[in-house]
């Protein structure tokens, strides 16, 4: 934190950052009614990490959401996924096949309601872990980006 | 039908100001070598572009196009470019004339392609009087959700979603495969300093 002339840069920053977390899960829990899903929020969630770790620092992001978080949200929401699928399996239908989740009569829409909303959670940490993961890995190549270096 | 002229006519001059953007853009970027500008440049491109896709009702394609093309990949070449050097070498002898001959030829074919494609928004076209059509009557019904696009890319082809996902997750892990170490070294400097401050804390306190 050395400089002061970013600091209008900070101040902004701060002040956004939760706002575009918050569209975010409003893009992913709106999926259902607006343009959106998991795939757009858990770029928007990851890009709000990346912001943030481009204004303050590399290491300060590092220790509030750690590489192992990152990569392990990524592998569960992969596995939230696939659960889903094997879920439907286990009760007798198809893998993905959302109208046996809770073995409905035809036209229960539970079982679809149900399955979608899980995917897209597992779709939102899959996509926003590997992001960050892949930052990540970008940016931790290098300790610190000094402003002479633009 | 009052006014539908005048409605064409400011959406064709909104098209052909959009693409005139996207070629200047283009342009620049192709004969920019400072990588910085070149990837802000891309920046914008995939933001103009985004604008276009919402001109033509693609709203969800925008969406993803704003999130990904202008969000995530600007930060991901800015993370990539600070790795490398901030200038691109000029190219030499057919390294100049080979790619602009490649890409001639490609514009060439795809406009000879756009010659059998149906009008904007026809509505006897392949894509409104079949399967769309299909999805349109029956997504209500069998899902129950507003947003089709949703119920298209969750339920009905959850299966290649499923795919799209695993492709995302692979390309973190191989990505981390690759260039992890430095994460880690880092990492273990950021814990390493968290020790440290901790000790400070100990000895202040006792």
């Amino acid at each position: 934190m050395k400089g002061d002339h970013h600091v209008i840069l900070r101040v902004v920053a701060k002040a956004l950052i939760p706002i575009i977390a918050l569209y975010g899960f409003y893009v992913h829990f709106h999926g259902e009614y607006s343009p959106g899903g998991g795939f757009q929020a858990g770029v928007i969630l990851a890009v709000c990490v990346i912001l943030y770790s481009l204004i303050f620092g590399i290491a300060p992001t590092m220790r509030a959401i750690t590489p192992g978080f990152a990569r392990f949200i990524a592998g569960l929401g992969f596995i939230i996924y696939v659960g889903v699928g094997f879920w439907a399996l286990a009760m007798g239908g198809n893998f993905l096949d959302y109208d046996a989740l809770f073995r409905e009569e035809p036209g229960g829409h539970l079982g679809q309601h149900t399955g979608i909303i899980v995917i897209e959670i597992g779709v939102l940490f899959a996509v926003a872990g590997s992001m960050v993961t892949i930052f990540y890995a970008f940016a931790g190549r290098v300790s610190e980006i000094r402003d002479e270096d633009w | 039908m009052t006014g539908f002229e005048g409605a064409t006519l400011a959406i064709d001059l909104l098209n052909i100001t959009l693409l005139t953007i996207l070629f200047v853009v283009a342009i620049a970027i192709a004969r920019l070598r400072s990588l910085f500008a070149i990837v802000m440049l891309s920046g914008i491109y995939s933001l103009v572009s985004a604008t276009w896709f919402v001109a033509l009702d693609a709203v969800d394609v925008a969406f993803t196009e704003a999130a990904v093309g202008a969000g995530i990949s600007t930060a991901l070449f800015l993370g990539a470019m600070v790795l490398t050097s901030r200038t691109a070498k000029a190219e030499k002898g057919a390294a100049r004339i080979v790619p602009l001959l490649v890409v001639i030829a490609t514009g060439a074919i795809l406009i000879y392609a756009t010659i059998d494609l149906p009008g904007f928004g026809d509505p006897t076209s392949p894509a409104n009087t079949g399967v769309g059509v299909e999805f349109i009557e029956r997504t209500y019904p069998e899902i129950a959700i507003p947003n089709i696009v949703t119920a298209v890319l969750a339920s009905y082809r959850g299966f290649d979603t499923l795919g799209e996902v695993g492709v995302v997750f692979a390309a973190g892990l191989a990505v981390s495969l690759l260039l992890g170490f430095g994460e880690r070294s880092l990492g273990a400097s950021v814990r390493e300093e968290d020790r440290l401050n901790a000790l400070k804390k100990d000895e202040e306190k006792s």
